[in-house]
């Protein structure tokens, strides 16, 4: 374990393009992977991927946004960054998940949700909007892993969930620290000070409340041994989920309602209007 | 009897309020950024901040827009208390928002009260552009968080006006969270069967726009508001073309199926007024 790096090192591993995505955790952790298209509104988004596999035997609903390995990959899922169709899409399968009682996992890689002329048109802001609004509410347990790059809105669009993994060279974050230099200072140039202010990494989290787990990685980064990362983050959800198992789904819900309403909480909240 | 004296009183104070936000030391005049003409700055804040000549909407202070709204005197300030704070201890960050609370006598972004509107009572949150752009910050997230869960136990109708260029980036990911923090809390207002209705003025991006400002049952917004997920000039950037005139703005969102009515200011009071007593006997036990 690389306990050392800087936050802009690591936000160089989590980007890097051989980095395992969301298709190969799918076949490395689930068997009979049933893919699911569509939003069943207008539309089908190849940024995010979903679909029924059986986790250890146990049928879930797996959910991730899709980075490509190869210009032409990147090309068909848009770089990873979804549409409004594709969050509906991932709304429209966690709520069948909910109808038959399976948990949701999901896989998050997202530079953030695309900002395009049609996603616009077709209501980005509505769609991760609703997302939150219903992942709040499932009464089914609800795991997300950050395993790359977790930026903006169209991150937490996927990540309103009972536990939050993160591997241990993922960041996550309001936006990109090139993002964040150029709001902030007006000058992207100044991503690596903006890396070291921003909070991203998973320890920082970690301590802030806003992640449950760090999940190791091999010396490097995941893309040097991606066994070795499949086997640690698998030993991770199958013990999170089998702990979910155990709680009822409505107290799941409250539970998971209480874990996002203390964030950024100050102390004294407790007052009388 | 006592109660219309501090009824006088209250109205007093919002008016008082109100009236320092539209004071601009100095210049007597404003000129429209829509039409370039020069108008009296008297006129302008007496006139709701619209301009007498073409209609444009100025932004609006919280106090302004609250007495705008409701009835006089029935104002209560809520959550007072919850002020911004520096979670990540961002460097410079204390100075600027002791700067912006000096400029603008807010403590954050965000006023929420209750009060009444043609004696129908509701919580009432607004945001002010004035403050940081109004982006969202934790003690707003929390501030709006605790008025919705308000307007729950209460079983009152909610009214959020909406004005944020996003995220504060100060408050990193704990901005973040509030997304999902504020639309939690509307999940649950929801169930109850209450009323949520959701105003959205210039600019709403960002964040708010992703989280409570798209969730109301009814959505107005003001004319010529721009609303939007991304700004304008990162789509320019991505997509590399000039957008159509008229992108994003409230008009565009209600031909897309986003936004109920384009309400002007002056439509605003009588329109919510009309939609509280539509949804009067909602509400299940």
């Amino acid at each position: 374990m690389s306990k050392t790096l800087t936050a802009a090192e690591r936000v160089a591993i989590a980007r890097n393009p051989g980095r395992p995505n969301v298709s190969d955790y799918i076949s490395a952790l689930f068997t009979d992977f049933f893919q699911c298209r569509g939003d069943r509104l207008c539309g089908e988004d190849a940024a995010i991927l979903g679909g029924v596999a059986l986790f250890h035997g146990r049928p879930v609903t797996v959910i991730g946004t899709r980075k490509g390995k190869s210009l032409e990959e990147n090309l068909q899922c848009n770089f990873g960054m979804p549409n409004p169709e594709g969050y509906r899409k991932a709304l429209r399968l966690m709520r069948q998940a909910e109808k038959f009682r399976r948990p949701v996992i999901t896989f998050i890689d997202t530079s953030g949700a695309y900002p395009g002329l049609e996603a616009e048109a077709h209501g980005q802001g509505e769609a991760i909007a609703r997302n939150l609004f219903e992942m709040s509410r499932l009464t089914v347990p609800i795991l997300a892993v950050i395993t790359g790059e977790g930026n903006s809105g169209g991150a937490l669009a996927l990540a309103v969930a009972d536990r939050v993994l993160m591997q241990e060279n993922a960041v996550y974050a309001i936006l990109s620290p090139e993002g964040f230099a150029s709001i902030l200072w007006k000058d992207a140039a100044r991503h690596e000070e903006a890396c070291a202010l921003m909070k991203m990494t998973a320890p920082e989290l970690k301590a802030l409340g806003v992640i449950d787990d760090i999940v190791p990685e091999p010396e490097g980064g995941a893309h040097l041994a991606p066994a070795i990362a499949c086997r640690e983050l698998d030993r991770c959800l199958r013990r999170r989920l089998a702990e979910l198992e155990r709680v009822r789904g409505t107290a799941l819900a409250a539970e998971r309602y209480e874990k996002f309403r203390k964030m950024g909480t100050p102390e004294s909240r407790k007052e009388n209007p | 009897m006592s109660e219309s004296i501090f009824a006088r009183r209250r109205a007093r104070l919002l008016a008082m309020k109100a009236m320092r936000e539209n004071y601009v030391p100095g210049d007597k005049l404003v000129q429209c950024p829509k039409c370039g003409q020069e108008s009296e700055r008297r006129l302008v804040a007496q006139g709701l901040s619209v301009c007498p000549k073409c209609g444009y909407h100025f932004p609006m202070g919280a106090y302004y827009r609250l007495s705008s709204v409701l009835d006089p005197g029935s104002f209560r300030e809520l959550f007072t208390k919850v002020s911004a704070a520096d979670p990540l201890a961002f460097p410079g960050y204390r100075e600027k928002l002791s700067a912006a609370q000096r400029r603008t006598g807010l403590s954050e972004a965000v006023v929420t009260a209750l009060g009444t509107i043609d004696g129908r009572k509701c919580v009432v949150g607004v945001l002010d552009s004035r403050f940081l752009m109004g982006s969202m910050s934790a003690a707003v997230g929390e501030k709006l968080t605790l008025a919705i869960e308000y307007a729950g136990k209460s079983r009152l109708p909610l009214i959020l006006f909406a004005a944020s260029g996003g995220a504060r980036m100060q408050e990193g990911i704990l901005s973040l969270m509030q997304m999902a923090k504020t639309s939690a809390a509307l999940a649950r207002y929801a169930e109850k069967g209450l009323l949520y209705i959701s105003v959205l003025t210039d600019p709403t991006t960002g964040g708010v726009t992703a989280s409570f400002a798209s969730l109301g049952d009814i959505i107005l917004a003001e004319p010529g508001a721009l609303i939007g997920f991304a700004g304008p000039r990162v789509i320019q950037q991505t997509i590399g073309e000039t957008l159509p005139e008229g992108f994003q703005r409230a008009e565009y969102l209600e031909e897309h199926g986003f936004v109920d009515a384009v309400v002007p200011r002056g439509q605003m009071r009588e329109t919510l007024s009309r939609l509280l007593r539509l949804h009067e006997k909602g509400g299940r036990s």
